[in-house]
């Protein structure tokens, strides 16, 4: 080194030897995991396949049917089924379900992950202390980092895709769990305890309830993140959208590359429509004004 | 009045890393200033004693800070004391496990707070089931239920109504139907009238009193304002820095306020309104046999109207029947103009 700094340590040894700890580990638990994630492979493949093979207008109906759900407005759902009829005009439809299968798995995942560990964290200063640095850790690292030991693990593929988004879209929702919980009014919740609500039932009937719009937002930012990771999942294998727009840059062919951009944000924007007239109506019966 | 429901024997309270230290400090001399400069503890509560009657209202007073919340909030164990006894019914309640806590809570304590602390994500008669939910209350019960309280307190109609589409006054209804709903002995109400305006607030007040002389709750109730004390209180006790000064009914506390600081507290009070007359009357002095007749338990005031008759003297007759003696406007002049 020119530097001149002083080697200490073997950091060549020491990058030898985690190499070879992890392709132990590759080579002893590779298939058992492989196994384990059968039936998420299998998940994401059904709802991919579902997606693309059910008409268009039945997806559309779908779609508007969840926003309507979520927010009780007809604009919102307006604007979803435009926005999907433009990627559908666009002809990169089935690019696009396969993205929303793969992008509604990790969401999905972690939510389901991530939520249990936010509430965790609220409750626990220890633990927040705790995951913190590691969040941090988790959205500061360059994402290509994740991807090399989970392809080593399960080879090219959806698998490796869904986990290593998943790594990279979990702290928001983990973290404004957190958040959420810990802004509740404590007026609030010294009522329920007042009046007997053990600890889950405070966890149920007041803590999550009241901190849903934060949730929400968490959420949110979640989905946004999964779905800034297609492009870079399909250079290992997730199909969909990020694949057109790597072969576009591949092949210099500009067009393909922009038409899967548009898709991409076409399907940021209707699902950040979905969340936003969710969070909109949660927010709203929280903070009724009729008087 | 009869039993005991509540009896805080020696209660302190050290907020703080080492309460149980700083409260040997305390112990042996060191007052509240000295505790939070020297060692950043802050006494809360110090050597508390006192009983609660089953069946009357019991007002605890004091400025800001003087540790009413902290007080009240020792009788559902939402504060766990530093040192000291609780008896419920005469059951040591700090010897409850977590689930017998949880029971007492849901049947025996009901709560009412200053600033409503309703669900907001509920509706007016959600909010009035929550107790019993807790409690595993099936849904159309406790809805029955919820429904009387809220029948009980004039919000009928605004069963399916939020929190926020009431008026603070009408939150507060359903803050109090809440309370009643689990049928809870005994019902805490911190400041529960401080955020409302001062009509509502007497509306309240004259409810609460009534549906206490027909529900026959024990109701431990916080205030700073000695109208509101004198006016709802069959017992007042009077909190400073964390300390209890003086304990007793409106008109002993007037007549012998046990020192300074509550001399000060109540100098600003009609005493009229408040004084009675038996406390007053002389033994000693016999009215003419056609003077006014005047019950020991009127208030001084009642007694202006007679002397602007013209009376020169009135009788007092007790409680039984018999006259106690005799008032002068002299003497009841001596009694307002006392401090
Ligand atoms: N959790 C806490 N940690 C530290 N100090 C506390 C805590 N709760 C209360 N105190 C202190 O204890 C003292 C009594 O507080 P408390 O809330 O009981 O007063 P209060 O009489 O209810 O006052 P107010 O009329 O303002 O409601 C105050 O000095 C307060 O700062
Ligand atoms: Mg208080």
């Amino acid at each position: 080194m020119t530097s001149g700094f002083p080697e200490i340590w073997d950091t060549r040894a020491f990058g030898r030897a985690l190499d070879a700890a992890f392709n132990t580990i590759v080579a002893n638990w590779g298939e058992t995991l492989e196994t384990v994630f059968m039936p998420v492979l299998r998940f994401i493949q059904g709802l991919e396949k579902g997606l693309q093979v059910l008409p268009w207008w039945v997806v559309v109906a779908l779609f508007c049917f969840v926003t309507w759900g979520a927010g009780r407005r007809m604009v919102p759902v307006a604007v979803v089924a435009v926005l999907l009829m433009l990627l559908g005009l666009l002809g990169v439809w089935n690019e696009a379900m396969a993205t929303v299968a793969l992008m509604l798995a990790a969401t999905i995942l972690s939510v389901v992950i991530g939520l249990p560990i936010g509430i965790g964290m609220s409750r626990s200063d220890r633990m927040r202390r705790g995951m913190l640095p590691v969040l941090d850790i988790m959205q500061t690292m360059p994402i290509f980092v994740y991807l090399i030991p989970f392809v080593m693990l399960f080879g090219p593929g959806k698998i490796p895709a869904l986990l290593a988004t998943i790594v990279f879209a979990i702290p928001p929702v983990i973290r404004l769990t957190d958040l959420g919980i810990r802004q509740v009014d404590l007026e609030i919740v010294e009522a329920s305890r007042a009046f007997g609500a053990s600890p889950r039932q405070q966890l149920w009937t007041v803590q999550v309830p009241l901190a849903m719009p934060t949730i929400m937002a968490g959420i949110n930012q979640t989905t946004m993140m999964a779905l800034s990771m297609v492009v870079i999942a399909s250079m290992i294998g997730a199909g969909g959208l990020g694949y057109q727009v790597l072969q576009g840059i591949q092949r210099l062919e500009v067009s393909k590359g922009l038409i899967a951009g548009l898709g991409i944000v076409l399907l940021a924007i209707i699902f950040d429509r979905i969340a936003q007239s969710y969070g909109r109506r949660v927010q709203a019966n929280l903070h009724r004004e009729g008087k | 009045m009869g039993l005991v429901k509540i009896r805080v024997e020696g209660v302190s309270k050290v907020f703080g890393r080492d309460p149980a230290g700083a409260l040997a400090k305390v112990r042996s001399g060191m007052d509240k200033t000295r505790l939070k400069d020297e060692t950043d503890h802050v006494l809360g509560l110090h050597d508390i004693d006192l009983s609660i009657r089953t069946g009357e209202i019991f007002v605890i007073m004091g400025l800001s800070g003087s540790g009413k919340s902290t007080l009240i909030r020792h009788f559902n164990r939402l504060i766990e004391p530093t040192g000291g006894r609780i008896l419920f019914d005469g059951d040591d309640i700090l010897a409850y496990d977590a689930a017998r806590l949880q029971t007492f809570r849901r049947r025996k304590v009901a709560m009412v707070f200053q600033r409503f602390a309703l669900l907001p994500h509920k509706t007016v008669i959600e909010n009035v089931a929550y107790g019993l939910t807790l409690d595993g209350v099936a849904k159309p019960e406790a809805f029955r239920r919820a429904g009387e309280q809220i029948a009980l307190v004039g919000l009928t109609g605004f069963e399916t109504s939020y929190p926020a589409q009431l008026s603070g006054g009408m939150q507060q209804r359903v803050g109090l139907a809440r309370a009643l709903a689990t049928d809870a002995e005994v019902l805490l109400m911190d400041e529960a009238f401080s955020a409302l305006d001062p009509l509502i607030r007497h509306d309240m007040q004259m409810q609460l009193k009534e549906l206490q002389g027909r529900l026959g709750k024990t109701i431990v109730f916080i205030t700073h304002d000695l109208d509101e004390a004198l006016l709802l209180g069959d017992h007042i006790a009077i909190l400073k820095d964390g300390t209890l000064r003086q304990v007793g009914t409106g008109s002993e506390i007037l007549a012998a306020p046990a020192d300074d600081y509550v001399a000060r507290f109540v100098r600003d009070v009609n005493r009229g309104r408040i004084l009675l007359c038996g406390a007053f009357a002389d033994a000693g002095l016999i009215a003419a046999a056609d003077a006014p007749v005047i019950a020991a338990d009127a208030t001084l005031e009642s007694t202006f109207a007679a002397f602007a008759g013209g009376a020169a003297a009135l009788a007092v007759r007790d409680w039984d029947g018999r006259i106690a003696g005799a008032l002068t406007p002299r003497r009841v002049m001596e009694a307002l103009a006392r401090i």
